[in-house]
């Protein structure tokens, strides 16, 4: 009697147990009621971090736009020796947004003294002497940059600069130390593309006429020139 | 049917251009659009946080954007630099610092000065091989009152503090010298002599990849006469490494 008694009270936990025990596995096999897990905690302050797949990117490189190059066309007024059509080339790059170095080259034809045209006589220069070059390297700083407009609807950047620098000028049978200064208008037509005003003073030294003299040579020039 | 064809030509150019540009998110508050590339020309446009933009093209530090809208301006690096690429990192641009005027392998520049009395304007370039040691070959023309003329020359460097901001060097070198009297003045033929010189300087890292430069030259000028002649040469000016 005892002892069924002890196996009755040891099958009721076993059933217990073994009905709460199968509650684990029972969705095993798609039966019984789904189970919805206790809502977790939301502690405040809680960071998430959400699992998502890294895109893969392949990131262009940018364009960038330092230099400038172009061509330009002007009057160079060599003194004495009168004014005459002047053409170049030009190279700049633009260091930070205020300052620039530039090299240009140009070239011109000098024309004849009033000396030369007034005695009739022999001329003072061979037709290779009378060629004139140049080269410079100068230090250009922006000033005044802004906008230009032109009617209603349209805005154009545009700035002002100042350069200066040295170079060599091939004149009159000789190179010359040349020093160079001055302003210019820079106005952009687009973004890349730039128009030019530029008016410099050329200083060598010159003995041709008798005496030794430092010789300004003034030069105007509208330049055309393309940012890359 | 010529205008439909231009017109989807040009609309798939656009497209291919428009996936070329790379797309950032602001992250600011907001970010500023000037009309230009610099500080002095106005702010005309804020972009608000979380818009994003495509960069068109870098000119010196700023750099031109298109917001979704159409509207294209110029914003500086400072601001540049606080926005997200769609990965979520902020961006990162290529920029030269001091870090790269030492390191850097590649140096053009140009310079100018007196070389015993003449005027002298050279230019050159050097390759290092390492920090603290170049090789720079070097072109000058030199305009002098009785003379004028050009020099080659070949000559190694050496940095004793390359990551200085302001980099002192010595510098050993070998050339050639050829001289023109001027015909007017003096007689004289055409020459050309052998030269060597030894010299010191200073290179400064001035900003982005600039620098200047002074330096001080001793040259001997090996002539076919009983003597050697000696000029001393002084000259200042600009660089960048690359």
């Amino acid at each position: 009697m005892e002892s069924r008694i002890r196996v009755l009270f040891l099958i009721v936990p076993m059933f217990a147990f073994g009905l709460s025990g199968c509650a684990a596995t029972k969705n095993l096999f798609g039966f019984g009621k789904e189970e919805t897990p206790p809502p977790a905690q939301i502690i405040d302050g809680q960071v998430i971090e959400p699992e998502v797949a890294r895109r893969e990117i392949k990131e262009p490189k940018i364009d960038t736009e330092d230099f400038e190059l172009g061509a330009f066309i002007g009057v160079l007024s060599i003194e004495d020796f009168g004014s005459s059509a002047v053409y170049g080339a030009r190279l700049a790059y633009h260091v930070t947004e205020g300052f620039f170095v530039e090299g240009s080259v140009g070239q011109t034809e000098a024309g004849f003294t009033s000396f030369e045209i007034l005695s009739g006589g022999a001329p003072l220069l061979s037709d290779s002497e009378r060629k004139l070059t140049y080269y410079n390297l100068n230090v250009g700083y922006n000033i005044l940059p802004g906008e230009s407009f032109i009617g209603e609807g349209r805005a154009y950047n545009s700035a002002l600069y100042v350069s200066a620098g040295l170079g060599s000028t091939r004149f009159a049978g000789d190179d010359r130390f040349t020093v160079n200064f001055g302003a210019g208008y820079r106005f952009l037509l687009t973004d890349s593309v730039t128009l030019h005003v530029d008016f410099r003073d050329h200083l060598f030294d010159i003995d041709l006429l008798g005496e030794e003299k430092t010789a300004h040579n003034l030069e105007g020039s509208l330049g055309l020139t393309v940012f890359f | 049917m010529v205008l439909v064809l231009t017109r989807i030509f040009t609309s798939e150019i656009a497209q291919a251009a428009e996936d070329e540009y790379r797309s950032v998110s602001v992250a600011d508050p907001y970010l500023e659009m000037h009309t230009g590339p610099g500080k002095g020309y106005p702010v005309f446009h804020v972009v608000d946080r979380g818009e994003e933009i495509d960069i068109l093209m870098r000119r010196t530090d700023w750099f031109q954007v298109r917001t979704g809208n159409g509207t294209e301006g110029w914003v500086d690096r400072a601001q540049m630099e606080r926005t997200l690429v769609p990965t979520g990192s902020s961006i990162e641009f290529a920029e030269a610092d001091q870090e790269d005027f030492t390191y850097s392998r590649w140096e053009l520049g140009g310079l100018a000065g007196d070389f015993g009395g003449a005027n002298i304007v050279s230019i050159y370039g050097a390759y290092s091989l390492n920090p603290n040691v170049s090789i720079e070959v070097w072109g000058s023309q030199i305009l002098g009152n009785f003379s004028n003329g050009w020099m080659a020359s070949v000559n190694v460097t050496h940095e004793t503090w390359p990551d200085y901001r302001i980099s002192p060097f010595f510098t050993l070198g070998s050339g050639v010298i050829h001289t023109e009297p001027k015909p007017t003045i003096v007689q004289g033929e055409d020459r050309t002599d052998q030269i060597a010189h030894v010299g010191g300087g200073l290179r400064f890292y001035a900003t982005r990849r600039f620098i200047l430069r002074a330096e001080f030259k001793s040259y001997v000028t090996f002539t076919s006469r009983d003597d050697n002649e000696e000029v001393e040469e002084w000259k200042v000016g600009f660089a960048f490494f690359f």
